[in-house]
């Protein structure tokens, strides 16, 4: 009895922790659809999907449709690089690797360092790249290219590698997960039939942990996605779309940034189902290849 | 966590031949770390003890950015605003810290011991996870429906007699951005904590009902301390969160209090890198101190 009743609370407490973690972004889904004279709070004034329009129609200054698309480029390359990084470090300590404590440890800190110190390093880093290029400039009397010369922070240089050193300690802790479960015996048979290490890794090792590298891809985008902290000091004139609508809660006052917030979160599930089936779709091709 | 990083590399510790030797296999990995994260602290740390104008940071060795950090502060009427800052950043801290905590145990201690079938337990742990992949200012902003001026708390309030005009420290306070970082971050509780007490072999409590424990001394005596890894790793990722963090406390405490990281980004903002760096070098022995304490109780507890 008493153990029933201690398994009712804590139901009623992880029902409660549920509602409180998905209640609030339910009513901003419901209230992105507000109507055309509606406002940031209930009443709902009619069903529409006019600010939904009026994001597509651009938001004042902001150009939510090319913040959108940086975003997504740079998500796809930090996504793709995450990947083939950790895939390969996973793979690198698996055998005798030296300093591999000390790689272990500086990936782990650069995962709990707090985002603004990393941001504001990164940012300083290529400031004085600036300065070092402008100087050589100036002294190889390149007055034009000096001229024309902007910075080095940027999108693919700085913010890049803002987001990979907060994704790449989550992909390399689940290869760790992944390969301290994995057994080695398949790879010796392999190596025993006559495969090379190339023939081993692509035939025997990858679809074994390929439901894994997909979870790796999903954290890459969806952490690139919706970066902020560590992008904000390392990223030059233009803005990723996170960031555009963090400075938009101070201006906007309307449902539009509801409905820009559906539909960035609309875009980070649909990359974790997508993930998730293609993980599913590969374990079963896996399990139907070894029964 | 050393022991999984050795039986790792025993795993495969001759080199055949044809194979890629894990140095190069590693050197992508390594670049990343060394360009984007050693590097950069490194450039933080030498800047602090530069000079800097309105127009450009000036190569030097001073102290007057940390002097100008602790400007009066052995003043002992009034505190200074660095002291201040990191006071209400430490009072954040805590209650973030111990909320999280409480909540983040009680949900583990309920997927990992209460919930029977694997199936249900993946599924409930997804629930708690999921969020944690969308993005955080639209989870803050989902908030101003419910607590601002006309937002549902205070409509039902109002109607239901019990304040007569609108409250107005449930949005764009210290309490909505304590909200805010339990909203976001009991996950980072939940995860490690959920890990470690999947660990704890079941007959262990059975042993500790059979000899006459209450439930309540089994949770203090047994789980408890063997969960110990977990609540560890899970303090580090909220305390250092918290400490650093500047878009929650800007959000939702509608750019009116202050935070050290958002000194830090005030500070960038005007071009004042040395003072910004400073207050980095900082913050970061602070961090490190604190996660050093942490650490060590963990290990502590091993030895005993």
């Amino acid at each position: 009895m008493k153990r029933n009743s201690e398994f009712l609370i804590l139901s009623i407490f992880f029902a409660l922790f549920v509602l409180f973690l998905y209640g609030p972004m339910f009513i901003i889904f419901l209230l992105s659809f507000q109507g055309p004279d509606g406002g940031l709070t209930f009443p709902m004034n009619g069903v529409s999907t006019h600010w939904f329009e009026k994001l597509v129609q651009g938001m004042g200054t902001v150009d939510i449709a090319a913040a959108l698309e940086r975003s997504a480029y740079l998500g796809f390359w930090v996504t793709l690089i995450t990947v083939v990084f950790s895939v390969l470090a996973g793979l690198a300590f698996r055998k005798k690797l030296n300093g591999a404590n000390i790689i272990f440890y500086t990936a782990v800190a650069s995962l709990i360092m707090p985002s603004i110190i990393v941001s504001l390093g990164i940012g300083l880093e290529f400031r004085l790249l600036d300065n070092a290029i402008k100087w050589i400039l100036a002294a190889m009397n390149m007055t034009e290219t000096l001229e024309s010369y902007g910075t080095s922070l940027g999108l693919y240089t700085s913010a890049l590698g803002a987001h990979l050193s907060w994704t790449l300690p989550f992909g390399l802790l689940v290869m760790f997960a992944v390969f301290n479960r994995f057994n080695p015996s398949y790879e010796e048979a392999a190596r025993d039939l006559g495969a090379t290490p190339w023939q081993t890794f692509r035939y025997v090792v990858l679809p074994l942990i390929s439901s894994s590298v997909i979870g790796v891809g999903m954290f890459g985008f969806t952490l690139s996605w919706d970066e902020i902290a560590r992008t904000s000091q390392a990223i030059g004139d233009v803005n990723t779309l996170p960031l555009e609508l963090q400075g938009l809660t101070t201006t906007v006052t309307d449902p539009s940034i509801y409905a820009l917030g559906t539909s960035t979160s609309a875009i980070s599930l649909a990359v974790m189902a997508c993930a998730m089936l293609v993980a599913k779709w590969f374990n079963k091709k896996q399990l139907k290849a070894t029964s | 966590m050393n022991t999984s990083i050795q039986s790792a590399g025993q795993a495969q510790s001759d080199l055949s031949k044809g194979q890629v030797s894990p140095f190069w296999q590693i050197t992508p990995f390594n670049c990343v770390f060394i360009l984007f994260f050693i590097v950069p602290l490194l450039l933080i740390l030498m800047v602090s003890f530069w000079d800097f104008n309105e127009y450009e940071i000036l190569p030097d060795f001073t102290f007057k950015n940390y002097l100008s950090i602790f400007d009066g502060c052995l003043n002992t009427q009034e505190m200074c605003v660095t002291l201040k800052t990191y006071l209400s950043t430490f009072k954040f801290c805590f209650t973030v810290w111990l909320s999280t905590l409480l909540i983040g145990f009680t949900l583990a201690y309920y997927l990992a011991f209460h919930i029977q079938s694997a199936v249900v337990q993946t599924a409930l742990f997804a629930i708690c996870t999921i969020p944690f992949w969308t993005s955080n200012v639209i989870r803050m902003i989902s908030w101003i429906p419910l607590l601002g001026r006309n937002g549902l708390v205070n409509k039902a309030l109002i109607e239901s007699g019990l304040v007569q005009a609108p409250v107005e420290w449930l949005l764009f306070s210290n309490f909505s951005v304590i909200l805010a970082f339990i909203h976001l971050y009991t996950m980072f509780m939940i995860v490690p904590i959920f890990n470690s007490m999947m660990r704890i072999d079941k007959s262990l409590i059975e042993a500790a009902s059979d000899s006459g424990a209450s439930k309540w001394q089994t949770i203090w005596n047994v789980i408890v301390p063997l969960s110990k890894t977990g609540i560890i790793i899970g303090s580090i990722f909220v305390i250092t969160i918290v400490m650093g963090d500047f878009v929650t406390v800007g959000v939702m405490g509608g750019q009116q209090i202050a935070s050290i990281g958002k000194i830090i980004q005030v500070e960038t903002s005007y071009l004042q890198f040395p003072l910004a760096a400073a207050n980095a070098v900082i913050l970061l022995s602070i961090v490190l101190m604190m996660i050093w304490a942490l650490t060590r109780m963990v290990d502590i507890r091993k030895e005993l």
